[in-house]
């Protein structure tokens, strides 16, 4: 069964659909771009995979957990970056990193080298005594997904990462996250930028609650730039 | 160490942190009830005769009186600031990131609510020590029983708070639900005049203050002050707290509740 697996999922508000018999599946090892316009129904399908909106029919898996059935092993299986930032800005950057470890319930003495480890990672260990709000955004970012893998996910889920960041700081972001992928996990990435996506990297294009393209970017290309592609593909302009 | 008492500790030291670091806020939780004690209380003295009641033995004065009601009111305050954080927190993010944590979610939102009593217990103590410093003491067994009893009343109006958090979309909504939350719960209560002398007014008012159960958590700290345990008032404070406490849990669970309809 694949890392993340999501089957025939339906969601609404009200008499609104948000998502229409999506489906897809993420491998580990795997970096999956979920591209769509804004409004595509990407950030509820985020709601939907962490478990905060419940879907009234379908299925998600991560890590073979079923998020249904077994929600609390699905959560623990899964680090997961918010498009919104989510971090207490008047403390230092380790002292957010160890609440997140509390909350996944690992004692200091784990969490100190894990995070030491996350942090290493994202090269953000010489800023772990830094208060948040003196960070840019682009170390806030990284900071973030660092935090992400403190409890040693299989899956990593990020929903539009890079809004904000400039040009530069967005590559270096995507670079370690594909370095991530590389190393074994399985990342999902949502994102309405293509440059962040590479040529052998999967995509599930969602468009109007629906998935209307699925599978490797340089095969759904073809000939053309991902970017035409893209833009044919959901009609933008 | 069991997680989910890890969990615990820290969600209440970050709520303890971010107290201390808003000094504004302790000084505005403090001066409240200061001010109603020193000016209101002053006031309505001469307007207000009391009557031998229980738990008082003698006659009293109006602003010993009011004590107990401005420490509900200090914990009324607090029940809907921590909600107001939720709020705000769900705004911000962190409130999703609570929520995907592995630890069961009714636990989590448990985690918080204690997290703001500890806050309130704080505020109450000082506000009692600065009571005492104006000459209003109570015996000192009643300062140590009202310490769990003022955790009852604190997780009750807590949980009250958090039931809202759970409805209120966005944080501009709030300020409608101190209008209609804060201010009838307290003024229809016993915090401010004993139900005889409202029933001297109104029969329909009596009832209704009889009825609130900010009324019974006012009157829990009110004989705990005199080391004594108001039975009714524990049983309505206790229930009320687990009928909020479970409906707030709905209200945050993401198949039933409300929030699908605040989800984007």
């Amino acid at each position: 069964m694949s890392a993340i697996s999501v089957q025939n999922l339906n969601f609404a508000y009200g008499n609104k659909t948000a998502l229409n018999d999506v489906s897809f599946d993420v491998d580990a090892c795997m970096f999956c771009a979920l591209l769509g316009p804004n409004g595509a129904g990407k950030s509820t399908l985020f709601s939907v995979l962490t478990g905060l909106l419940s879907p009234p029919s379908g299925r998600v898996s991560l890590a073979t957990h079923s998020m249904a059935e077994h929600p609390r092993r699905a959560l623990a299986s899964m680090g997961v970056v918010f498009q919104q930032p989510s971090l207490d800005l008047d403390v230092s950057v380790a002292a957010n990193m160890h609440y997140f470890a509390a909350l996944q319930g690992l004692t200091k003495r784990t969490a100190a080298p894990r995070i030491q480890e996350a942090l290493e990672k994202l090269s953000m260990y010489e800023r772990r005594d830094e208060k948040v709000r003196k960070l840019n955004g682009g170390h806030r970012r990284r900071m973030e997904i660092a935090r992400a893998l403190i409890h040693r996910p299989k899956v990593l889920l990020l929903d539009e990462p890079t809004v904000g960041l400039d040009a530069h700081t967005r590559h270096a972001i995507t670079d370690h996250v594909h370095e991530l992928a590389a190393d074994g996990m399985a990342v999902l990435w949502a994102t309405h930028l293509v440059d962040e996506i590479d040529d052998n990297d999967k995509v599930v294009l969602l468009h109007q609650s629906q998935i209307i393209a699925d599978g490797p970017a340089k095969d759904l290309r073809g000939s053309q730039s991902l970017d035409t592609w893209f833009q044919n593909a959901t009609g933008a302009t | 160490m069991n997680a989910a008492l890890i969990a615990m500790i820290a969600i209440i030291r970050r709520e303890m942190l971010r107290f201390v670091g808003q000094r504004s806020r302790f000084l505005a939780a403090l001066v409240r009830p200061l001010v109603w004690l020193v000016v209101f209380a002053a006031g309505f003295r001469a307007a207000l005769g009391l009557s031998i009641m229980p738990p008082y033995e003698t006659y009293i004065t109006y602003e010993v009186y009011i004590i107990p009601g401005l420490c509900g009111m200090i914990q009324l305050f607090n029940g809907m600031q921590s909600s107001l954080s939720l709020v705000y927190d769900q705004e911000m993010g962190s409130m999703r990131l609570l929520l995907t944590s592995p630890l069961p979610r009714w636990w989590l939102l448990f985690s918080k609510l204690v997290a703001g009593v500890c806050v309130s217990l704080l505020q109450v103590y000082a506000f009692l020590f600065i009571a005492a410093l104006f000459g209003i003491t109570f015996p000192v067994f009643g300062y140590v029983l009202i310490l769990p009893l003022l955790i009852l009343s604190g997780l009750m109006l807590g949980a009250l708070g958090m039931l809202l958090s759970s409805t209120i979309k966005q944080l501009e909504n709030f300020a409608g639900v101190m209008n209609f939350v804060i201010f009838p719960m307290f003024f229809m209560s016993t915090a401010l005049y004993p139900l005889w002398k409202m029933a001297e007014s109104s029969q329909i008012l009596s009832t209704i203050c009889a009825r609130n159960p900010f009324s019974h958590a006012v009157e829990l700290i009110r004989f705990a002050l005199y080391g004594q345990v108001n039975i009714i008032a524990l049983a309505v404070v206790v229930a009320t707290f687990v009928v909020f406490m479970w409906a707030s849990v709905i209200g945050y669970d993401p198949a039933r509740g409300m929030m699908r309809k605040k989800a984007r």
